[in-house]
C-alpha cells in the first residue's frame, strides 16, 4: 500500500499540472495530429450534409477543407463533428474543435462574452418563414397566434420573440434541439410556421414529404451573417483562418479558378503574383508555405465555385448570389488586399 | 502485522523503543492517512475549479452568476408564472424548474396508481388479467425509456387531427395535434369562501378520524369514517359554492385563426412526456408491488382467516401493511428514477429545466459551467429531497418492535 500510494499521487500531480499547461497553438497541435477538427451541422443541406457516401459537402464543409488544403495540401485532412446548436459553442471553446463552420450568426455577444472570434461571413443570410400553402397566408403579418416550430440555442429563437412583439402579435413556440426533429414536428403538423435562416428553409423545404405544398414567405425579419469562427487568444491561427477565406474571394475576383490555377501561376498582374506566393512569402507569418493559396484554390477552387457547387442555381437548393455576390458586382463580399 | 500483537505487548516496546510508538498506532495511522485523503480531494477540488476559471478568463468567456438578472428574449412555451420575453433568465430558471417538478410530480402520482392496479393485476386469480398484466411490464420495462419518449411523442403527433378538424370532447374541450384544450375556470369574487371552507372540512375530517380511531382502540367500537369523512370533503365546498351563487367563470377554448384562443392547453409535449415517463416507471412498480405482496407469508392470512377476519380486511389490516416494507425502499429509487429521467424531455421539446435552462439559456449566455453546476445541484436537490421524504415515510412504517 505504502509503495504504490506515492507514484499513484505524483502522477496525479502530473496529471493535473498537465492540464494547466494545455494551451499550445492551435497550428501546432492540428499539424501534429495531422488534420483539422471542424464543428458542422447534423444535417443542412447546401451548408454542411453528408452525401450519399458518406462524404461530408457544403459551403461550410468547403470552407474547413480550403484550411485543411492550406495546411497539408489535402481537403481530405479534416475530420467533421457534427454538432447540434447547442453544443457549438461548448465544443469550440473547450477545444473538441478547431474550427465551428456551422452556419452560425455573428453577434456581438457571442464576439465578446463567449471566447469566440468570427472569421468572416461566409454567407449573408437573414430569417424567414416556411408555412403550408393550405393555410392560405402569404404575409408574416397574418400569422398572429400560430405555433413555430424552432430550433434551440439560435439567435433565430430571439429574432422570433422582437419580431413578433414588435408587430404586436402573439405564438407558440415549439423549441426542439436537433434540426431533424424541428423537421420532422413541423412535417407532422405540429406547427403552423417554421422558421430559420431563408437559406435553411429552402434546404428544409427539400426534405419535407411533399415540398411544394409549403412555401417560404417574403419577409426577411433580421441578418444573419453565418461564418467560421475560431477560439479566442491564438492569433496565428485566427489569422490563418481568416486569410483562407480572404483567399477564396480574391482568388474568385481575381478570377482564379481550381482549372487554371497553375497557369495563373505564370501571370504578371502583381495582385495574383502575391497572392499565389511567386512574389513574396506571406504564408510564412501565419505558419504556412509560400504558396498556400494554391493549395487552397487547387482543393477546393474558389469562393464563387464552393457557392455554385453547393447552393447555387445549378444545385436543388437554387439560391442567387444575391447579397453574397462580390463588391465588384454588386454583393456584399470583400476581402482585403494580400500585401 | 497482526502476528507481532498476538503477545499483547504494546507494539513500541518490541520494537526497540528508538521509534516513538504513535508512528505504528493503528488508530494514529488511520487518522493521517484519511487527513492526506482529505486534503488530496481538497487540493483536486481546488486545482480544478481555479484552473476552469483560470481558462475561462484567458478564453475571454464571461462568468459569474450576473446573467440572472438579464433580458432573457426568448418564449416558452409552457409557464406555471407570468412569464414573457421581457422577463429575465432567472425568471426561466424558475419556469423550467417549475416544469420539471410538474412532469416529475404528477408522474410519480400516475406511475404509482398504475404500478399497485399492474402489480395486483399480476397476482389476480383471473388468468386472463394476469397474461396482460405480464405482457405490459415485459414490453415497457425492456424497451429504454427514450425510444418510449418519442413513440409517445409521434404517436400523438401523428394520430390527433389539425386543430381546425379538433376532436370535440365534453364539457367544451378539444383534441388535436396541438393539445388538450380544456376550459379555465376563473375565480369570482366570494370563491375564497369555498376554498376556506374546503379547508375548514380537511381539518375536521383529520380530527374525526383520529378520534374514531381513538375510540376504536379504547372500546372496540367502530366508526364510518370513510362516509363522514367524504361527505364532509366533497359536500361542504359544493354547499359553500351553491349558496355563494356560484363565483367561478369558465373561460371555453374558441378556434381563431391558426389556434385556440383561451382555456388551458396540454400540449402534446406535456402528455407524450407524462405518458411516456408514467407507463415505463411503472412496469418496474408493478414488479416492486408484486415482489412486496409476495414477501408476505401465506400463512400471515391465513392466521387472519383462522381468526375470522375478513378477506378485504386481511388484504388491508395484514398483507398491505407488511408488504409497505419491503415496497417503500426500492419504491424511493423508482420515484428518484422518474424525476431525473424527466431531463429526456429535451429530445421532445417540452420546456423542462434543462431544455430551457441548459438548453436555450446556456445557448444564449455561453456560460456552460455556471449553467451545468446549478442544473446539476438542482437534480441533486430534487433526488435528496425524494429520498428524505421518503427515508421519512418509511420510518413511520416500519415494524414497531415492541
Amino acid at each position: 500500500m505504502k509503495n504504490t500510494f506515492i507514484p499513484v499521487l505524483a502522477g496525479a500531480v502530473v496529471a493535473m499540472t498537465a492540464v494547466s499547461a494545455a494551451n499550445a497553438a492551435t497550428l501546432d497541435d492540428v499539424k501534429k495530429k495531422g488534420f483539422v477538427q471542424c464543428g458542422v451541422s447534423t444535417g443542412l443541406a447546401g451548408f454542411s450534409n453528408p452525401d450519399d457516401k458518406g462524404e461530408w459537402t457544403g459551403l461550410d464543409v468547403d470552407y474547413c477543407r480550403a484550411v485543411a488544403s492550406a495546411i497539408f495540401d489535402d481537403p481530405k485532412a479534416v475530420k467533421f463533428s457534427p454538432l447540434s446548436a447547442k453544443e457549438r459553442f461548448t465544443a469550440l471553446q473547450s477545444g473538441e474543435v478547431d474550427i465551428l463552420s456551422r452556419n452560425t450568426t455573428w453577434t456581438m455577444s457571442r464576439d465578446t462574452q463567449m471566447g469566440l472570434a468570427f472569421v468572416g461571413v461566409t454567407y449573408y443570410d437573414g430569417q424567414g418563414f416556411m408555412i403550408p400553402k393550405s393555410l392560405g397566408v402569404s404575409s408574416a403579418k397574418e400569422i398572429d397566434g400560430a405555433s413555430v416550430c424552432v430550433q434551440t440555442g439560435t439567435t433565430t429563437e430571439l429574432n422570433l420573440s422582437d419580431y413578433f412583439k414588435a408587430n404586436g402579435m402573439t405564438f407558440n413556440p415549439v423549441v426542439l434541439e436537433k434540426l431533424e426533429e424541428v423537421n420532422a414536428a413541423y412535417d407532422a403538423g405540429r406547427c403552423d410556421v417554421y422558421t430559420t435562416d431563408a437559406s435553411g428553409l429552402y434546404a428544409i423545404r427539400l426534405t419535407m414529404s411533399k415540398p411544394d405544398d409549403h412555401m417560404v414567405l417574403p419577409e426577411i425579419i433580421s441578418k444573419e451573417p453565418l461564418g467560421p469562427a475560431v477560439r479566442q487568444g491564438d492569433d496565428q491561427w485566427f489569422a490563418l483562418n481568416k486569410w483562407v477565406y480572404f483567399a477564396l474571394l480574391n482568388a474568385e475576383e481575381m478570377g482564379i479558378t481550381q482549372a487554371n490555377v497553375e497557369e495563373m501561376k505564370t501571370s504578371e498582374n502583381p495582385n495574383i503574383k502575391r497572392l499565389l506566393g511567386v512574389d513574396g512569402d506571406f504564408g510564412a507569418s501565419v505558419g504556412l508555405s509560400a504558396d498556400w493559396a494554391v493549395k487552397v484554390i487547387k482543393g477546393v477552387g474558389n469562393y464563387g465555385e464552393i457557392f455554385a457547387r453547393n447552393v447555387g442555381t445549378e444545385t436543388p437548393l437554387g439560391i442567387e448570389r444575391g447579397q453574397n455576390a462580390l463588391w465588384t458586382e454588386g454583393g456584399l463580399q470583400y476581402a482585403p488586399p494580400v500585401r | 502485522m497482526a502476528v507481532q500483537n498476538e503477545t499483547g505487548d504494546p507494539p513500541a516496546k518490541s520494537r526497540g523503543g528508538s521509534v516513538p510508538s504513535f508512528v505504528y498506532d493503528p488508530v494514529v495511522r488511520g487518522y493521517v492517512f484519511q487527513f492526506l485523503l482529505a486534503a488530496v480531494l481538497v487540493w483536486l477540488a481546488w486545482d480544478i475549479a481555479s484552473n476552469t476559471a483560470e481558462n475561462l478568463q484567458r478564453a475571454n468567456i464571461a462568468s459569474g452568476f450576473g446573467f440572472f438578472d438579464d433580458r432573457a428574449g426568448f418564449e416558452i412555451a409552457q409557464s406555471l408564472i407570468t412569464y414573457s420575453s421581457d422577463s429575465s433568465y432567472g425568471d426561466a430558471f424558475i419556469v423550467g424548474l417549475l416544469n420539471t417538478l410538474l412532469i416529475a410530480v404528477l408522474g410519480i402520482i400516475f406511475a404509482t396508481i398504475i404500478g399497485f392496479l399492474v402489480g395486483i393485476a399480476r397476482l389476480a386469480p383471473n388468468w386472463m388479467l394476469r397474461k396482460v398484466a405480464t405482457v405490459y411490464v415485459e414490453i415497457f420495462r425492456n424497451i429504454p425509456v427514450l425510444l418510449q419518449l418519442l413513440f409517445w411523442y409521434k404517436a400523438v403527433l401523428s394520430v390527433l387531427p389539425q386543430p381546425r378538424n379538433g376532436i370535440e370532447m365534453p364539457f367544451g374541450a378539444n383534441l388535436s395535434n396541438r393539445g388538450m384544450i380544456i376550459p379555465r375556470f376563473i375565480p369570482q369574487d366570494g370563491f375564497a369562501i369555498v376554498v376556506i371552507g374546503f379547508a375548514i372540512a380537511v381539518v375536521a375530517a383529520i380530527v374525526i378520524a383520529r378520534w374514531a380511531h381513538a375510540r376504536q382502540m379504547a372500546t372496540g367500537q367502530q366508526f364510518k369514517t370513510m362516509r363522514v369523512v367524504l361527505a364532509l370533503i366533497i359536500g361542504v365546498p359544493v354547499l359553500l359554492y351553491l349558496v355563494t351563487g356560484m363565483p367561478l367563470e369558465v373561460e371555453y377554448p374558441v378556434l381563431t385563426g391558426f389556434n385556440f384562443r383561451g382555456g388551458i392547453a396540454l400540449k402534446p409535449e406535456f402528455i407524450a412526456l407524462l405518458l411516456g415517463l408514467s407507463i415505463y416507471t411503472a412496469a418496474f412498480i408493478a414488479e416492486i408491488v408484486r415482489a412486496g405482496i409476495k414477501a408476505v407469508s401465506w400463512g400471515q392470512s391465513e392466521a387472519a382467516y383462522a381468526l375470522g377476519i375478513r378477506p378485504s380486511l386481511t388484504t388491508r389490516l395484514v398483507v398491505i401493511p407488511q408488504a409497505m416494507r419491503v415496497i417503500i425502499p426500492p419504491l424511493t429509487s423508482q420515484f428518484l428514477n422518474l424525476t431525473k429521467n424527466s431531463s429526456l424531455a429535451v429530445a421532445i421539446g417540452y420546456p423542462d429545466l434543462v431544455s430551457v435552462f441548459s438548453g436555450t439559456v446556456l445557448n444564449q449566455t455561453g456560460q456552460a459551467v455556471e449553467v451545468i453546476i446549478i442544473t446539476m445541484a438542482v437534480y441533486l436537490t430534487l433526488s435528496l429531497s425524494t429520498a428524505a421524504f421518503m427515508n421519512w415515510f418509511n420510518s413511520r412504517m416500519r415494524l414497531v418492535e415492541r
